[in-house]
């Protein structure tokens, strides 16, 4: 048998094709069900959690909610956030670092879209991973809580870039923590210049209304 | 950390491919990395030294080539290189850009294939 010569063949492919053509379908099947998606990424500890149960209470009068909620281990997002009477459900990744097209189709199954207004998809918390993967959202946004350092976009460019929205949280502990939020707006602006940045507190509620207006207003543009 | 998600897509691809081009193998395959896909060469590399083992690509190479972030620039009305990564302004004329254009790649290019 004559052995093979080597050649170099040309080919073309997207790595992750397979997961930008289930996120292209995704989001026509939540375009068709007239449903808002709204991804929600940050660091482990930056307050996701606390901040969406907010958002979902407060929506909860108006609008039909509901959350997908991603960690590597436990239910206890999904316990928590279920304290809003949202539907909610949990995507555990087990050692996988973000959350993928497949895995929220997954965890779409048993719901129907058409009951839904607005979706909102907790990604794992994690500032490097999730970047590169496409869920099919409408509205992507990054989370930074005010004890993680102003310099935390500068750190992590990739996920802040491809975010719609900026949204400083734990705002009543800024004193606290002495944290500056012109340097935090300045880094932000910086690695996606023009980006809209909201400041919250889930505890207190402050910056909940703009952030509502901010929601309203991506489904009137929808 | 998802680099090894990474390594498995980039194994699906291939051999994908080399039954697309009657190959019997693969020595070497050639990636373009934007320097916004998210994804880190080096780790990259060892996630698919591991990834690689007992799949057609057990004796594949990745080859990288960088593809640097390329935005359009509205007061140069052309797609411009940015200061850097933390730095999202026009390398010629300092505006502020946002319109990325280039440098979210993460594409098998080529392969070497027996």
């Amino acid at each position: 048998m004559i052995a093979s010569q080597p050649r170099l063949a040309i080919v073309r492919h997207n790595v992750l094709k397979n997961n930008d053509v289930l996120a292209r379908e995704l989001r026509e099947r939540f375009r068709q069900a007239d449903v808002s998606v709204v991804s929600l990424v940050s660091s482990p500890g930056s307050g996701k959690t606390a901040f969406l149960e907010r958002t979902l209470s407060a929506l909860r009068s108006q609008y039909r909610v509901a959350a997908v909620v991603g960690d590597l281990a436990t239910h206890n997002d999904a316990v928590r956030l279920a304290r809003s009477q949202a539907r909610v459900k949990q995507i555990t990744t087990d050692t996988v670092c973000h959350l993928d097209a497949k895995m929220v189709d997954a965890a779409l199954e048993d719901w129907d879209l058409n009951d839904l207004d607005f979706l909102f998809i907790e990604n794992v918390g994690n500032l490097v991973c999730p970047s590169s993967y496409d869920l099919g959202e409408g509205l992507r946004v990054v989370l930074l809580s005010v004890t993680e350092g102003e310099d935390k976009p500068l750190k992590y460019p990739t996920i802040f870039n491809t975010a719609d929205l900026a949204v400083i949280t734990k705002i009543d502990l800024a004193q606290a923590v002495e944290f500056d939020l012109a340097t935090a707006n300045h880094s932000i602006q910086a690695v996606r210049p023009g980006m809209p940045v909201i400041q919250v507190s889930a505890k207190t509620g402050e910056g909940m209304d703009r952030w509502l207006e901010e929601l309203y207003s991506f489904r009137r543009n929808r | 950390m998802h680099e090894l998600s990474i390594a498995l897509s980039i194994i699906e691809v291939a051999e994908e491919e080399i039954v697309k081009l009657g190959a019997t193998g693969v020595t070497s395959i050639h990636l373009r990395i934007g320097a916004l896909s998210g994804v880190g060469k080096r780790s990259l590399s060892s996630a698919f030294g591991l990834a690689r083992e007992n799949t057609a690509c057990a004796t594949a190479d990745l080859v990288f080539e960088d593809v640097p972030v390329i935005a359009y620039c509205p007061r140069c009305r052309e797609p411009r290189p940015i200061s850097s990564i933390q730095q999202f302004n026009c390398a010629v004329c300092d505006s502020p850009v946002s319109d990325v254009v280039q440098g979210r790649e993460l594409q098998v290019i080529a392969m070497e294939v027996t």
